[in-house]
């Protein structure tokens, strides 16, 4: 059965409150999530406080400002600092997101930062995506082919180039599947808003020629049905991006296949 | 502990092969019933208020009677649908099964039940 309270030892505690710079006069204050794996405490909440005139304007700015200048120890992802890589996915101010585009002024009050929802925690702000990156590997996110000719470049026109547009982009930063109710109760066998983004992106390439064994792939009630078109993938994308529109796409073509 | 690698787990026993009939099914009784609860709508409004004979009456002519009818037997097999992935989405293992097994005896159980009044009021 679904499990709707957090076991004991999930439980978030009030953590740590960190002095407030000092002679800082635009301080903001963030409260940030915190558990580590080898203290056997609880997670908790810490409270930091950060002087907003000496700091970026991006989540993912204040929270190096906060592990190099006041707490070594806060454990977090990050890489390109510019939205490409997707390793700085987190839940801020309720929303998950990539906490390098994230500008802190789109945020009233408080910065509530905690690592993406229904995952389990590695550390601190850090999720464990094995699972996810392991069912993104099993939609075979490659040109599959069976014909060995052309032996050099595989042409494509600008009409089926154009179709791959608001799929290529996904830098699976695993916001949206972390935001699915139904990748939260059924994600060990539902794939998830960005693997179903991504089968379809290989589905409609002109190229590949495993249409049918991808499709057949997806034909059971779990691995692509749970999806009940909740649409908090499309409104939680960082990078604008629609896998529940990809989702539709392959129903209707399920359904096109067999009716 | 299971020593599985993270694509075995990934993949677990493969497509089940089957949920593009069931999403079908669920799309024509949707589009059915945008249709049918309207004309349901004003179909049992116009019986309501009457005497019993000309209850009897009335659902004895085959729009009233065969509207009703057919109301009844999509909602509820909708139902089941819908109920079926419900089930699904929140309850695993042996409870599953059950559960589900007790939901369409249930519908098949109510359908029953509602044709034979039907029948029983039309005829």
């Amino acid at each position: 059965m679904v499990q709707l309270t957090l076991p004991k030892n999930s439980r978030i505690t009030t953590g740590k409150t960190w002095p407030k710079p000092e002679g800082a006069t635009n301080v903001r204050k963030f409260q940030i999530y915190r558990w580590n794996p080898d203290d056997g405490q609880n997670p908790r909440v810490d409270t930091y406080f950060v002087d907003m005139d000496a700091c970026g304007p991006m989540v993912l700015d204040a929270l190096i400002k906060i592990k190099n200048e006041i707490d070594p120890t806060l454990t977090f992802r990050r890489s390109c600092r510019e939205g490409i890589c997707g390793s700085c996915a987190m839940n801020i101010d309720g929303i998950n997101t990539l906490a390098c585009i994230y500008g802190m002024d789109e945020i009233k009050g408080d910065v509530k930062v905690y690592p993406l929802p229904h995952m389990p925690v590695v550390k601190d702000l850090i999720p464990d995506l094995t699972h996810f990156y392991a069912q993104h590997a099993s939609i075979m996110p490659w040109l599959e082919t069976k014909t060995n000719r052309p032996a050099k470049e595989w042409k494509q026109s600008i009409e089926d180039r154009k179709k791959l547009d608001g799929l290529y982009e996904c830098v699976m930063c695993a916001s949206c599947s972390t935001s699915c109710p139904s990748y939260w109760w059924n994600g060990d066998r539902y794939l998830g808003p960005a693997a179903l983004l991504h089968a379809y992106r290989w589905i409609i390439d002109s190229r590949d020629e495993a249409t049918g064994e991808r499709l057949d792939e997806l034909e059971d009630p779990f691995k692509l049905y749970r999806c009940h078109t909740i649409m908090n993938c499309a409104k939680t994308c960082p990078k604008g991006l629609n896998p529940a529109k990809a989702i539709a796409e392959i129903k209707k073509m399920m359904v096109d296949r067999a009716v | 502990m299971n020593y599985l690698t993270d694509r075995k787990r990934a993949q677990g026993t493969g497509a089940g092969g089957e949920g593009t009939h069931h999403h079908w099914q669920m799309m024509v009784s949707s589009a059915a019933l945008v249709i049918l609860v309207p004309l349901f709508v004003f179909v049992f409004a116009n019986g309501l208020g009457k005497s019993y004979e000309e209850v009897l009456a009335y659902y004895g002519r085959p729009f009233p009677a065969i509207v009703t009818g057919l109301t009844m037997v999509v909602v509820i097999l909708h139902l089941v649908r819908e109920t079926q992935v419900a089930i699904e989405d929140y309850v695993h293992g042996v409870a599953e099964k059950l559960s589900l097994m007790a939901v369409a005896a249930f519908g098949y159980t109510l359908i029953a039940a509602g044709l034979f009044a039907l029948i029983k009021l039309a005829l």
